[in-house]
């Protein structure tokens, strides 16, 4: 048994949450790919901001604003040292993926799209690295371009050779897929964008949360996540880009702190990361990353990595035994989640009979519409891991399970 | 049967049951017994969208009564929507109109009603509201 398992009871109890019960039976949290748990260390830390340091940052002469600051920018180097990032000004705090991708469809492409250029994404994206795209690309005139997949759901990287060509401007795809698991050959993607010199956006807000992830190495542009998959607070994401290319681009929103000087006639921009920053952020937001990165490290990225590892392969192996169910997305790499349909159960009915029985999972589209065309379902049943669950929990989503489907069928 | 009579009528049955899952088994049966829709009828006009699950509803009057079909590609949606036919269809606009939905809350599945379950049924009773209150305007004037 590995040091991680014979502490799991402690870490189950860093989460308050993990032990209340819905309807009278206890919570079994697998819907961690749509938000995370939040650990004491992280709820603790934004009360004790809240009731001891709050203040407006970047702009006093007292003292409480100064250690704002202090704590608020501390927060943007813990970032940069989680994800590698060559500087802490790299780091734009944003509201979250969602926010971060449409800083950068607007500002990028406001700059750099024109009448007929493209903007490769993929099949598998999620919502927000489609219609911020999509949006963008009617303003400008240009058109989006998509990675197809195959049955598994894995992307076809020779498909996306093809697609890059001197009207390509940038790749927006996924680092790992929300609705299937997939983990992308983003490595590969950038490296063949690259040889092009066409920046590449990686949308990570379902990695960083399951394993290490190194933007230097990685060498791509921009890369975008968010805190509340990551057991830190909601409203909260992370843009990083190069600097270079954030220096390039103008500013997404016009405000207080995004500035050097204002006149009338001409506003002159503040430097990076501020130009980015407008208006007061959400400072305890940023304040309760940095505390769940911090214990993230703690736990260490790869015990979390290994732990869910173990979980996924263990609850792929029991539901497989269930002869009606067909598993959506079965790539070869994946991270955290196990997605699918049984018979011609709608999900909706399973979700519904699962949830009674304490069990907590998504059902729908998962805000992937276009990848569950491709499929033909109108969505999935979907369980999403994280470190602090446990096998004898996937047993009792398994017997919940089938005693959806016996009542089903 | 008064829309005020059935209800009590549903309450009744599901007041043997104390399980919740006796209740769902419920449900989902009267859901196999709805009569499905034709698909002629399952027009994009007649969808009433939940993000999670749909529900088709098709009105007509007959005579002085309005009659509901409905169905629903999830299965305790559709026991849902089962009863909420049972319950408003066959009667005038204005009963419909001054109808008090009681009886989801009553047999303790309240939830359903939510509309953050969005499975199409809050939109579906607003619909079947809009389709009494222009049959309702159609004959007064
Ligand atoms: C892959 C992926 N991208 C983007 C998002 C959007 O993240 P947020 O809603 O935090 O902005 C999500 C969240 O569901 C996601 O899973």
């Amino acid at each position: 048994m590995t040091n991680f398992q014979q502490n799991i009871n402690k870490i189950r109890a860093d989460f308050p949450i993990l032990s209340r019960k819905v309807y009278g039976k206890p919570l079994i949290y697998l819907d961690n790919a749509a938000s995370s748990q939040k650990p004491s260390q992280v709820i603790d830390t934004i009360s004790h901001y809240y009731e001891n340091e709050h203040s407006n940052i970047h702009r006093g002469v007292h003292h409480l604003s100064a250690e704002a600051t202090k704590r608020y920018e501390e927060a943007r180097k813990t970032v940069q040292r989680f994800i590698g990032a060559e500087h802490s000004h790299e780091i734009i705090f944003t509201k979250g993926t969602t926010d971060a991708i449409n800083l950068v469809a607007n500002s990028f492409g406001n700059k750099f799209l024109n009448e007929g250029d493209e903007v490769i994404v993929s099949t598998l994206e999620h919502h927000s690295n489609i219609v911020p795209w999509q949006m963008i690309c009617e303003a400008r005139g240009a058109m989006l371009k998509v990675i197809p997949i195959n049955e598994a759901g894995e992307l076809l990287i020779d498909e996306f050779k093809l697609l890059l060509s001197d009207k390509t401007k940038i790749v927006a795809v996924n680092h790992v897929s929300n609705a299937l698991g997939t983990i992308n050959p983003i490595k590969e993607i950038i490296t063949e964008a690259k040889r092009r010199d066409i920046p590449v956006l990686i949308d990570g807000a379902q990695a960083v949360p399951h394993m290490k992830v190194d933007v230097q190495e990685l060498d791509c542009d921009f890369y975008a996540f968010s805190s509340h998959k990551m057991f830190g607070p909601t409203g909260v994401g992370i843009l990083y880009g190069k600097e270079k290319l954030l220096n390039d681009i103008p500013p997404y929103q016009g405000g207080g702190d995004m500035i050097d000087k204002v006149t009338f006639e001409k506003t002159t921009y503040n430097d990076l990361p501020h130009k980015f920053e407008a208006g007061t952020p959400n400072i305890a937001g940023g304040i309760g990353l940095k505390a769940a990165i911090d214990y993230m490290n703690e736990i260490g990225v790869e015990n979390i990595a290994a732990a869910e590892r173990e979980l996924l392969d263990y609850a792929t192996q029991e539901i497989t035994q269930i002869e009606s169910v067909r598993l959506i997305g079965t790539a070869k790499e994946e991270a955290s989640v196990l997605s699918f349909l049984v018979k011609d159960i709608h999900p909706y009915d399973i979700g519904t009979i699962l949830d009674r029985l304490g069990v907590a999972v998504r059902t729908g589209h998962h805000c992937t519409e276009p990848l569950m065309d491709r499929f033909k379902i109108p969505g999935t049943v979907r369980a999403s891991f994280a470190f602090y669950n446990t096998k004898s929990e996937i047993d009792v989503f398994i017997s919940a399970l089938k005693k959806a489907i016996s009542m089903l069928s | 049967m008064t829309i005020q009579s059935i209800q009590e009528e549903i309450v009744e049955e599901f007041s043997i049951f104390d399980d919740w899952m006796d209740k769902y088994e419920h449900i989902i049966e009267s859901g196999k017994e709805l009569e499905s829709m034709s698909d002629e009828l399952k027009l994009e006009s007649n969808l009433v969208k939940g993000c999670q699950s749909q529900v088709w509803l098709h009105a007509e009057m007959e005579g002085t009564k309005l009659v509901f079909q409905a169905d629903s590609d999830a299965i305790i949606t559709k026991g849902l929507v089962s009863l909420m036919v049972r319950t408003l269809s066959g009667h005038t606009p204005k009963e419909i109109l001054d109808a008090e939905l009681s009886f989801v809350d009553e047999i303790g599945l309240k939830e359903h009603l939510s509309p953050t379950r969005s499975n199409g049924l809050v939109s579906m009773i607003k619909k079947i509201k809009l389709y009494a209150l222009g049959f309702q305007t159609k004959i007064g004037s």
